[in-house]
C-alpha cells in the first residue's frame, strides 16, 4: 500500500466538442480547445516545471517556470497561460529554458529558508521538486540580501499553520480561497518585495476563514502546513474513504502513518467533491480516538445504576435476553429499532433485517424520521422515486438556482462552493428564507431576491410561485402536455390560479411583498435553467410534505425535470441519510421503497431469509415514544443515533425512554440517549468501518477501513451476534456480501457491487441492467411513476402559532463548525468557533425586552423552557428567534414540540411559539440534566476507582 | 391518583393524539372530489399506522365519529383493523 498521488495537469481540465492536435517534443497529442499547453503536456506524461500552477485552479502565469518555446512564436510564453491550437510545435526542454527556470529558482531560494531536513514539508514539497527538476546547483545571490526568513508564524487556527518566511507568493492559496471556496478571506498586501499572503487585518482565527483547507492543499510548499503533518511527519500511505459528515459525501484520502491517522485529503477523483473539502470532513476527526470514546460493551439492570464493563458474550447475551423477555410478557410488537444515518448501508440493512426476522415486527425506523422523510413521501408521490433528480455537478447548467430553507454555505458548505461558483459566473439566485443566511449577501454573491418568509408559511409561498406562472402563462406547456399527467395538472390548475394563491392575497402570511413574489417567479420561470436545492427548512414543518409537492409541481410547471441544470434537490442532513432510507429503514418498506404489504416483495425476502414477514406497518420513532408513554413499547434497540437529544420534546422523548425495560444503545459515546440505557454496545467510527455511504445525490461511495475498530468487532457484526442470541441466524465474513444481498433483493441496487464500485468509483442508483454505470440525472425521458403527478398543495396554517403568551417564533437549524447534535464536533477543535448555542433575537425584539448581546436569557414555548445567550442581530426578522442544538447541555429539543408533518410524522422543529426574556438563571430541565449527567453515565470501574 | 385513572387519561390522549394526525391527513386531501378524498385519507392511514394505532383508533372513534372531522368519519369504514 502506498500513498495515492493524484496527477496535477497544472491547468482545469477542459471540455469541448473540438479537438485540436499539437506536437510537444515531437510525440504528438490531441486533447479538447481550451486546453493549455501545460495540461496538454501533461496528459502525455511530460511534467512542465511550475509552481504557480495547479489544475484546481485557474491559470495564473506568474512563476515563469514553466516557460516553453513554440515555434514560429517569439520569446518564451507560460504554457500554463497559453492554450494548445492545432499545428503548434511545442518545446519544453532546452538549454535555453533550463537556464531561464534555473534562474527564476535561484530567486526563490535566495528569500527561503534551507532547512528542509527539519522541515514539514520535506518529501512533499512542490518548491524542493522544482529545484531538483531544474537541477539547481547554487543561488549566485546568496542569501543575506534582503528577506523574509524572520516573518513570524501565526498559528492562531487550531488545525493548520502559516508560516510566512517559507511563502513564495504564489497566490495559490489566495486564488484557492476565491476560486475554490468562495471565500475571498486571503489576499496579497503590499507591492513587489513587501508583497504578502494576509487574511485580512487580521489573523487567520479571527478572519473571514472558513477554514475548508483549499489553501493549505493548494500550498506548494510548508507555509500552510496541517498542524498534524508539523507534529507527525509525512503519511506513508493512504486509502480513499468518505467523509462521515453532512450528505455531500466528500471522498477523502486518509493519509497514514500506519494505523495512524496523520491528515485527511480531499480527493480530486472524488466525483461528489472533486477535490474540494470543509472543516469538519478536513480536520474535525479527532472525535475518533477521543478520550470520551467507549470501547467495551456494558450493562447495567436500571438507569440509575452504574454501568458495568462486561464481555461481548454477556452483553448481547443480556440485550437478547431482555428482547425475549418483553417479548414474551408483553407481545412480538413491544420491541424495535431505529437505524443510524451515520452508519453505513450495510450497517443499516442488517438492523432491519434484524427487527423484520429476528423481532418478527416492522417496528424499524430511521432518523430520516425526523429531517427528510417528507422528501421521501413527496418526491415518490409526484415523480415516483424517494429522491433527489440531480447530480451535483448539474448546478454548473444551472441558470437560477431557488434555495428554499437550506443554508448551505453552514450545512452542505462544499455543495455551495460548487454553487457560488456557478453563482459568480451570472445565474441568478433566489433565496426563500425567514432568515437572511450568507448567501443572501456574501463576497461577490447577492441573492436577486430574498423572499424572508415567516416560519410555517412555505407552502403558502410555494403556491403563490405557481399561481403567477400560471396565471401569467409562463409555464411550459408542452412539456406539462407530454410529461405530465393531464387530468391531475388540470384540477391542480384550476385550484393554483385560484386568487387565494395570489402573491397579494398570501402575503398576509408570508409577510413577502407580493411584487418580490411576482418578480422571483418570472425570474424562475423564463431565467432558462432553474434548479430548486432545498433543507430541512422545507420538511421539518406540518407541511413539510406538502411543500415537497409543491416544489414538485413548480418544477413541472416550468420544464424543469429531466436535464442537467434543473431539477429538485434535497440537500440531505447526515451523510447516509438517503442510504439508510434506501435500505429499509422505514416501518413500512422494504429496501428500495416496496411497501410490506406487497406479498410478491415480501415472498423475495421471505424466501432469501427463510422467515415469515410481518405485512403490517411498523412504528415510527414518534409512534415507539408515544406507545412507551403509554406503556405498551418496552425495549428499543438505537444504532448511532441520539434522540435524547435531537429528536423534538426532549422530555416527552425521555419519558418514553424511562418507561423502556431495555434500551440499547450502539454508539461511540455515552450519549444523552446512553443516560436511559441498560446495554452499551460500543460502535466504530467512519475510520474504522468498512461499507457504503449513500450521499444525497444518490451516490453511492465505499467507505474504507483505515483502521481497526477500538472495540474489536465491525457494527454490522455486533447486529448479526445480536440476531444470533435471539434465535435468527444471520452471518456475514465481509460486509461486501451483506451488499450482495441487498443487491439481489433491491431492483435499483442489482447491479451493485463492491467490484463495481471499485471499478468505476461510485455508483448512482438506480444501477441495474438498464443502467449499468448508474443513474447521474432522473427522469430524463419520463417519470418513474410514468407521467408527472401535480397534487393540490393547498396552504393550512400550522397550529403552532405566536400569540399574546409565546409571541415570537423559534427556529432552529445548524453552524458550518458543529454537526448535528454536536457528538463528533464537539470533540474537535472546532468548539473554537462555536462554543455554546446562543438566541439570534432581532435589535427590536431584544429592545421591547431590555435584552442585550451576551444577556443569558429563557426562552419557553408549551413543551418547555431553557436558557442561553443572547445575540443581537438583523439576521432575523422581527418576531422570529433563531438557535442551533449542537449543544446537549442547552437542550434546544426541550421547547421544541411534538408537533409534525401531516404524511410522515416528521417533527415540526422550524416553528416554535417562544417568549424571550432575561434571566440570572438556567432553567430547571438543564440544572436536572446537569445532575443526571452525573448519575447516569456512572461507570462501576471509575466509581470503585475513585471511592478507593 | 389511580393507575387505572392515569392509563385512562392516557389511552384518551392517545385517542386523541391519533385522532389529530387523521385530521391533518384530511386538511391534504380535503381539496380532491369527497370519494375521492375519503378512500385517500384511509390509504394513507392504512399504508403508514401500525396495527395497534389503527386498531386503537377504530376502538376510540367507531362508535364516536362525530368527535372526527367529516371526512376521517366517512373514511373509517375503509380503515383495515
Amino acid at each position: 500500500m502506498s500513498l495515492i498521488k493524484e496527477i496535477d495537469y497544472g491547468t482545469p481540465i477542459r471540455i469541448s466538442e473540438t479537438m485540436v492536435t499539437l506536437t510537444i517534443d515531437g510525440q504528438s497529442v490531441t486533447v479538447p480547445k481550451g486546453t493549455s499547453v501545460m495540461a496538454a503536456a501533461m496528459s502525455l506524461g511530460t511534467k512542465i516545471p511550475k509552481l504557480c500552477a495547479t489544475d484546481s485552479l485557474e491559470p495564473f502565469g506568474s512563476c515563469r517556470l514553466c516557460l516553453v518555446e513554440i515555434e514560429g512564436r517569439r520569446g518564451t510564453p507560460a504554457s500554463c497561460t497559453t492554450p494548445a491550437e492545432a499545428g503548434m510545435v511545442v518545446h519544453t526542454q532546452n538549454d535555453r529554458l533550463a537556464t531561464l527556470r534555473k534562474g527564476v529558482m535561484e530567486l526563490y531560494i535566495s528569500d527561503h529558508p534551507l532547512d528542509c531536513l527539519t522541515c514539514s514539508a520535506n518529501g512533499d514539497c512542490e518548491l524542493q521538486d522544482m529545484a531538483g527538476a531544474v537541477g539547481l546547483r547554487e543561488v549566485r545571490y546568496g542569501y543575506d540580501g534582503h528577506n523574509h526568513l524572520h516573518d513570524v508564524k501565526d498559528t492562531s487556527n487550531p488545525y493548520f499553520t502559516y508560516d510566512p518566511s517559507k511563502c513564495i507568493v504564489c497566490n495559490r492559496c489566495v486564488r484557492a480561497c476565491e476560486e475554490v471556496q468562495g471565500t475571498f478571506a486571503l489576499t496579497i498586501t503590499g507591492r513587489g518585495f513587501e508583497s504578502r499572503v494576509k487574511p485580512g487585518p487580521t489573523d487567520f482565527f479571527g478572519s473571514e476563514c472558513v477554514s475548508c483547507g483549499a489553501c493549505v492543499q493548494a500550498c506548494p510548499t510548508a507555509t500552510l502546513m496541517e498542524n498534524s503533518v508539523i507534529a507527525m511527519g509525512q503519511a506513508e500511505h493512504s486509502k480513499i474513504t468518505t467523509c462521515a459528515y453532512c450528505g455531500v459525501g466528500c471522498s477523502f484520502k486518509a493519509e497514514m502513518q500506519g494505523d495512524r491517522l496523520v491528515r485527511m485529503v480531499p480527493y480530486k477523483d472524488g466525483k461528489a467533491n472533486e477535490g474540494h473539502s470543509c472543516v469538519k470532513g478536513r480536520f474535525a476527526w479527532g472525535y475518533a480516538t477521543h478520550s470520551d470514546r467507549k470501547t467495551k460493551p456494558m450493562i447495567r439492570k436500571s438507569i440509575t445504576d452504574p454501568w458495568q464493563e462486561v464481555t461481548w458474550e454477556e452483553a448481547i447475551g443480556y440485550a437478547a435476553s431482555e428482547f425475549k423477555r418483553i417479548q414474551a410478557k408483553y407481545g412480538y410488537e413491544s420491541v424495535g429499532a431505529i437505524t443510524s444515518s451515520r452508519c453505513t448501508n450495510e450497517e443499516v440493512f442488517v438492523v432491519q433485517k434484524l427487527v423484520r426476522a429476528g423481532f418478527g415486527n416492522n417496528n424499524v425506523d430511521t432518523c430520516a424520521r425526523v429531517c427528510h422523510s417528507p422528501t421521501g413521501y413527496g418526491l415518490s408521490t409526484a415523480f415516483g422515486t424517494s429522491a433527489g433528480t440531480q447530480d451535483f455537478k448539474s448546478v454548473v447548467k444551472a441558470d437560477v438556482i431557488l434555495v428554499i430553507g437550506a443554508n448551505p454555505t453552514d450545512g452542505h458548505p462544499v455543495f455551495a462552493s460548487r454553487m457560488k461558483k456557478r453563482l459568480r459566473e451570472g445565474a441568478k439566485l433566489i433565496v426563500a428564507d425567514p432568515r437572511r443566511i450568507d448567501l443572501v449577501k456574501s463576497a461577490h454573491i447577492k441573492a436577486d431576491y430574498h423572499l424572508p418568509l415567516r416560519p410555517g408559511t412555505n407552502v403558502a409561498l410555494i403556491n403563490a410561485l405557481s399561481h403567477v406562472i400560471v396565471t401569467e402563462g409562463l409555464l411550459d406547456e408542452n412539456y406539462v402536455r407530454e410529461r405530465c399527467d393531464l387530468q391531475d395538472f388540470e384540477i391542480w390548475a384550476r385550484f393554483i390560479a385560484d386568487p387565494k394563491n395570489s402573491p397579494e392575497e398570501t402575503e398576509q402570511f408570508t409577510g413577502v411583498p407580493a411584487a418580490d413574489v411576482r418578480a422571483a417567479a418570472r425570474l424562475y420561470a423564463t431565467g432558462g435553467n432553474g434548479a430548486i436545492y432545498y433543507g430541512l427548512g422545507v420538511t421539518e414543518h406540518s407541511q413539510g410534505s406538502t411543500m415537497v409537492m409543491g416544489m414538485a409541481n413548480l418544477a413541472m410547471l416550468t420544464g424543469n425535470i429531466g436535464r442537467d441544470g434543473v431539477g429538485v434537490n434535497p440537500l440531505r442532513g447526515q451523510n447516509n441519510v438517503q442510504g439508510s432510507c434506501d435500505m429499509g429503514s422505514f416501518p413500512h418498506e422494504l429496501s428500495g421503497y416496496r411497501h410490506i404489504s406487497d406479498d410478491a416483495t415480501r415472498n423475495i425476502f421471505e424466501s432469501l431469509w427463510g422467515v415469515k414477514l410481518d405485512d403490517e406497518p411498523g412504528l415510527r420513532i414518534p409512534n415507539m415514544l408515544d406507545a412507551a408513554v403509554g406503556g405498551n413499547f418496552k425495549g428499543i434497540y438505537v444504532q448511532g443515533e441520539d434522540i435524547a437529544q435531537s429528536d423534538p420534546n426532549v422530555q416527552h422523548v425521555t419519558a418514553g425512554l424511562a418507561a423502556m425495560e431495555c434500551v440499547v444503545i450502539q454508539d461511540l459515546f455515552l450519549n444523552e440517549t446512553a443516560k436511559y440505557g441498560h446495554v452499551f454496545l460500543p460502535g466504530a467510527s467512519f475510520l474504522e468501518k468498512d461499507g457504503t455511504f449513500t450521499n444525497a445525490e444518490r451516490r453511492i461511495n465505499r467507505v474504507r477501513q483505515v483502521m481497526a475498530p477500538l472495540s474489536g468487532k465491525h457494527e454490522w457484526q455486533i447486529t448479526c451476534e445480536l440476531a444470533q442470541a435471539l434465535g435468527y441466524e444471520m452471518s456475514y465474513t465481509h460486509p461486501s456480501e451483506i451488499m450482495d444481498e441487498i443487491a439481489r433483493l433491491t431492483p435499483t441496487f442489482s447491479g451493485v457491487s463492491y467490484q463495481r464500485l471499485d471499478e468505476l468509483g461510485s455508483i448512482q442508483w438506480p444501477c441495474n441492467e438498464k443502467a449499468p454505470q448508474g443513474t447521474p440525472l432522473m427522469h430524463i425521458d419520463r417519470f418513474v411513476r410514468g407521467k408527472g403527478k401535480f397534487m393540490i398543495t393547498d396552504y393550512v396554517p400550522t397550529e403552532e402559532r405566536a400569540g399574546p403568551r409565546f409571541p415570537l417564533l423559534l427556529t432552529t437549524g445548524r453552524i458550518l463548525s458543529q454537526y448535528n447534535v454536536g457528538a463528533q464536533t464537539r470533540r474537535t477543535e472546532n468548539s473554537r468557533w462555536h462554543q455554546e448555542d446562543v438566541l439570534e433575537i432581532h435589535p427590536f425584539d431584544a429592545e421591547s425586552r431590555g435584552i442585550k448581546t451576551g444577556d443569558l436569557v429563557s426562552v419557553a414555548s408549551r413543551a418547555g423552557d431553557i436558557s442561553l445567550h443572547a445575540e443581537i442581530t438583523d439576521r432575523v426578522q422581527p418576531g422570529v428567534v433563531y438557535t442551533t442544538f449542537h449543544h446537549a447541555v442547552t437542550g434546544a429539543n426541550v421547547i421544541t414540540t411534538d408537533n409534525s408533518d401531516w404524511a410522515t410524522n416528521c417533527p415540526e422543529y422550524k416553528v416554535t411559539a417562544v417568549e424571550v426574556r432575561r434571566t440570572n438563571h438556567y432553567s430547571q430541565w438543564q440544572e436536572r440534566n446537569n445532575e443526571e449527567d452525573k448519575i447516569m453515565r456512572r461507570i462501576a470501574t471509575d466509581h470503585v476507582e475513585a471511592a478507593e | 391518583m389511580s393507575d387505572a385513572h392515569t392509563s385512562h387519561t392516557h389511552q384518551e390522549q392517545a385517542a386523541l393524539k391519533l385522532a389529530k394526525m387523521a385530521g391533518q391527513i384530511e386538511s391534504f386531501f380535503a381539496h380532491y372530489p369527497e370519494e375521492k378524498a375519503i378512500s385517500s385519507i384511509a390509504e394513507h392511514i392504512n399504508k403508514f399506522w401500525s396495527k395497534k394505532m389503527r386498531q386503537d383508533f377504530m376502538a376510540a372513534y367507531e362508535k364516536n365519529q362525530s368527535a372526527l372531522t367529516d371526512l376521517v368519519g366517512k373514511a373509517l369504514p375503509q380503515i383495515r383493523h
